[in-house]
C-alpha cells in the first residue's frame, strides 16, 4: 500500500510539477468550455451540459494517451526501470501506482470544469440528475481510458508510439457503435456493446444503469491486468 | 569456492541468457562469501551487465540458478531485492526530481520507515558529498555528481549486497578515487559485486576477480595470483602414451619444471606442466618422454587466450 502511494505521490508530483500537463489542462479547459456554449446563440439555450460531456468524451480521445504515455514509457527510455523493478516493488503495485496518479490528475482536470454547472445554476434552472451523473460516467470513462493508455505505455520506451496507439484504440472504441449497423445481427450487438461511447449515453440523460458501471470499471480492469503482465513479460521476453 | 558454508551470500550456478540466438553468457558460476568485494573483469560485451541484471532479478537467467543470502533469485524475488542495492551502468535517474526528494523516493520504495529514510538520507549525503547539491534537480548535475547520487541510493537502505555496474566509468579522475576509495569502505561491511573493464582498477578494489570473456569465465583468482599469472608463468599441456605412475616423476624432474598435474581425458593421458616463467621446456620435455620410448602424443602452450584476454583489457585504458 505505501509503495503504490509511493509510486502515484511521486507521479502526481511530476504531473503538477511539469508544464506539459498545464498546455493539455488549458486544451481540455478551451475545447470544453467552446462545446459548452456553443449551445448559447441559439434563441432558446437549454440550460443542460449535454454539449459539454459531447465535446468532453471527444476530446478525451487525445487527453487520456496525453496523460499516461510518459508514465512507463519514459522509465523504459530513461533506464529508470531498471532500478524501479530491482526495488522490492511488486509489478501490480508499479502500474496502479501510476494509474492512480493518472486518474487523480483527470479527476482534477474535471474539476476544474464544475464552474460551468455553476453557471448554469446560478443563471438557470438546470435539471441536476443528468449533471450529477453525467460527471460520474465522465470519470469512468476517463478511468477507462487512462487504463488503455497506460496498457500502450507499458508496451513501448516510444512516447509518441504510445499515444498515437492509445488514441488509435479510444478512437475506434468511441465510433465502434456506428459501425454496428454495417455488420447485423450478433455482431452488431457485440460491437455495440465493445464500444465505449455508447455506454456513456445513459449517463447524459440522467440515467445510472449498473450496467455501464460495470462495463466501465471492467474496461479499466482488463487493460491494467494486461499493463501489469506487459510488465511482467519482461522475464521471458 | 565453499558451496555449503553458511557464509556463502552468493551462489550461481550454470547462469546462461540468450537474447535471441546468441549467449550473452553461457554456464557461468561463481559464489560470493560475506563481505567480500568481487570483481567481474571483462572487456565491452562479455556479459557483466547481463550477470549483473541476472543477480538483480531484473530478469531471469535462460537456464542455472542463483541464490542471494539462502534466497532463489527468480522464486523469491522480492526477498533478493530487499537484500540488495544496485547501480545499473548508465546511473538511470530522474532527472526532473531534486536529490533528497529522489533519495526519499527510493527509501520508500525499499520500505524504509520514515524517520530512518530521513537519518539515512542525511547519512548517504555526507558519506557522498552531495551537501550543496541536496535541492538540486537531478538533471541539472554533471555527470560525476549523478554518479554519486546513484551510489547514494544504492546504499540508502544499507543492502547487505552491493552491485555495481561499471561504477567508475564516465567520471573525472578525482573522482574515480573518491569513488573506489567509497567501495572499499562500504566493502569492509557490505559484500560488493562490481563489474569494470580497467585491469588496475579491479585489482585494487577487489579481493577476488572474475575475468569473464565472450559470455564465460576464463579465470578466477585474487588480482596478485592473475598479476603473477600474467607476468607469463609459462603452462603446457602435454599428451603422453605411458604409464602415468611413471610420467609423472620423470616430467617432475625437468629442470625448471615447478608444478605437473595429471588428469585423464577419455583414454588419454594429459599432463598440465607449470614452468618458471620466461622458460621455454618443450625442447627438454620432448627429449625426456621420447628418451623413456613413450609416445608423445601432442604438446601446447596454454594461458596465451587468457594473455589475449589481459591484453585488451590492458591496452584499452591506460594509466589508471
Amino acid at each position: 500500500m505505501r509503495t503504490i502511494q509511493a509510486v502515484a505521490w511521486k507521479e502526481i508530483l511530476v504531473y503538477f510539477g511539469n508544464p506539459m500537463a498545464y498546455i493539455v489542462g488549458l486544451i481540455f479547459l478551451a475545447v470544453t468550455g467552446f462545446f459548452f456554449v456553443i449551445d448559447l446563440g441559439n434563441p432558446f439555450p437549454e440550460a443542460s451540459l449535454g454539449n459539454f460531456f459531447q465535446g468532453a468524451t471527444i476530446i478525451l480521445v487525445l487527453l487520456a494517451p496525453a496523460l499516461t504515455m510518459r508514465l512507463l514509457s519514459e522509465e523504459q527510455k530513461l533506464g529508470t526501470i531498471e532500478l524501479l523493478l530491482t526495488s522490492p516493488v511488486r509489478d501490480w503495485e508499479v502500474i496502479i501506482g501510476k494509474y492512480l496518479a493518472s486518474l487523480v490528475f483527470l479527476i482534477s482536470l474535471i474539476a476544474l470544469t464544475l464552474y460551468y454547472p455553476l453557471l448554469l445554476f446560478l443563471f438557470a434552472e438546470p435539471d441536476p440528475g443528468p449533471i450529477y451523473s453525467g460527471y460520474l460516467g465522465f470519470i469512468l470513462y476517463g478511468s477507462a481510458a487512462l487504463s488503455i493508455g497506460i496498457l500502450t505505455s507499458t508496451l513501448t520506451s516510444n512516447q509518441i508510439v504510445a499515444f498515437i496507439v492509445s488514441a488509435g484504440i479510444l478512437l475506434l472504441l468511441f465510433f465502434a457503435n456506428t459501425g454496428a449497423d454495417v455488420v447485423g445481427g450478433f455482431w452488431s450487438t457485440l460491437v455495440t456493446e465493445i464500444g465505449m461511447r455508447s455506454h456513456f449515453t445513459d449517463f447524459e440523460r440522467g440515467v445510472i444503469d449498473t450496467k455501464h458501471i460495470v462495463y466501465f470499471i471492467s474496461v479499466t480492469a482488463f487493460f491494467l491486468f494486461l499493463s501489469i503482465r506487459a510488465l511482467e513479460s519482461r522475464r521471458w521476453r | 569456492m565453499t558451496e555449503t558454508s553458511s557464509d556463502v551470500m552468493i551462489q550461481a550456478s550454470g547462469l546462461t541468457h540468450y537474447y535471441g540466438p546468441q549467449p550473452a553468457i553461457e554456464d557461468v558460476n561463481f559464489g560470493v562469501k560475506k563481505g567480500e568485494i568481487l570483481g567481474f573483469l571483462g572487456p565491452n560485451g562479455a556479459g557483466k551487465t547481463t550477470t549483473m541484471r541476472i543477480l538483480t532479478g531484473f530478469m531471469p537467467p535462460t537456464q542455472g540458478q542463483v541464490t542471494l543470502g539462502g534466497f532463489d533469485v527468480v522464486e523469491q524475488s522480492l526477498e533478493v531485492r530487499r537484500r540488495i542495492g544496485y547501480l545499473p551502468e548508465t546511473v538511470p535517474l530522474y532527472t526532473e526530481m531534486p536529490v533528497n526528494g529522489y533519495l526519499k523516493y527510493m527509501g520508500t520504495l525499499r520500505g524504509m520507515p520514515s524517520r530512518r529514510i530521513r537519518q539515512r538520507i542525511s547519512d548517504v549525503i555526507d558519506v557522498c558529498r552531495l551537501g550543496d547539491y541536496q535541492k538540486t534537480t537531478i538533471g541539472k548535475l554533471s555527470k560525476g555528481y549523478r554518479q554519486r547520487v546513484g551510489i547514494a541510493q544504492a546504499i540508502l537502505h544499507e543492502p547487505e549486497v552491493l552491485v555495481m555496474d561499471e561504477p567508475t566509468i564516465g567520471i573525472d579522475p578525482i573522482q574515480v578515487v573518491e569513488t573506489r576509495r567509497l567501495i572499499q569502505d562500504l566493502g569492509k561491511q557490505q559484500t560488493v559485486v562490481l563489474s569494470s573493464h580497467i585491469l588496475p582498477e579491479v585489482s585494487m578494489i577487489c579481493e577476488r576477480v572474475l575475468i569473464i570473456h565472450q559470455g564465460r569465465i576464463v579465470a578466477e583468482d585474487t588480482p596478485e595470483n592473475l598479476a603473477q599469472r600474467l607476468q607469463g608463468v609459462d603452462r603446457l599441456q602435454v599428451e603422453v602414451g605411458g604409464p602415468p605412475e611413471e610420467v609423472l616423476p620423470a616430467l617432475r624432474q625437468v629442470p625448471g619444471v615447478t608444478q605437473v598435474t595429471h588428469r585423464r581425458q577419455g583414454d588419454r593421458e594429459v599432463y598440465t606442466v607449470n614452468a618458471e616463467s620466461g622458460q621455454d621446456l618443450r625442447d627438454e620435455i620432448s627429449r625426456v618422454v621420447v628418451g623413456q620410448g613413450w609416445g608423445l602424443l601432442s604438446m601446447q602452450l596454454m594461458g596465451m587466450s587468457l594473455e589475449d584476454i589481459f591484453l585488451r583489457l590492458t591496452t584499452e585504458e591506460e594509466g589508471v
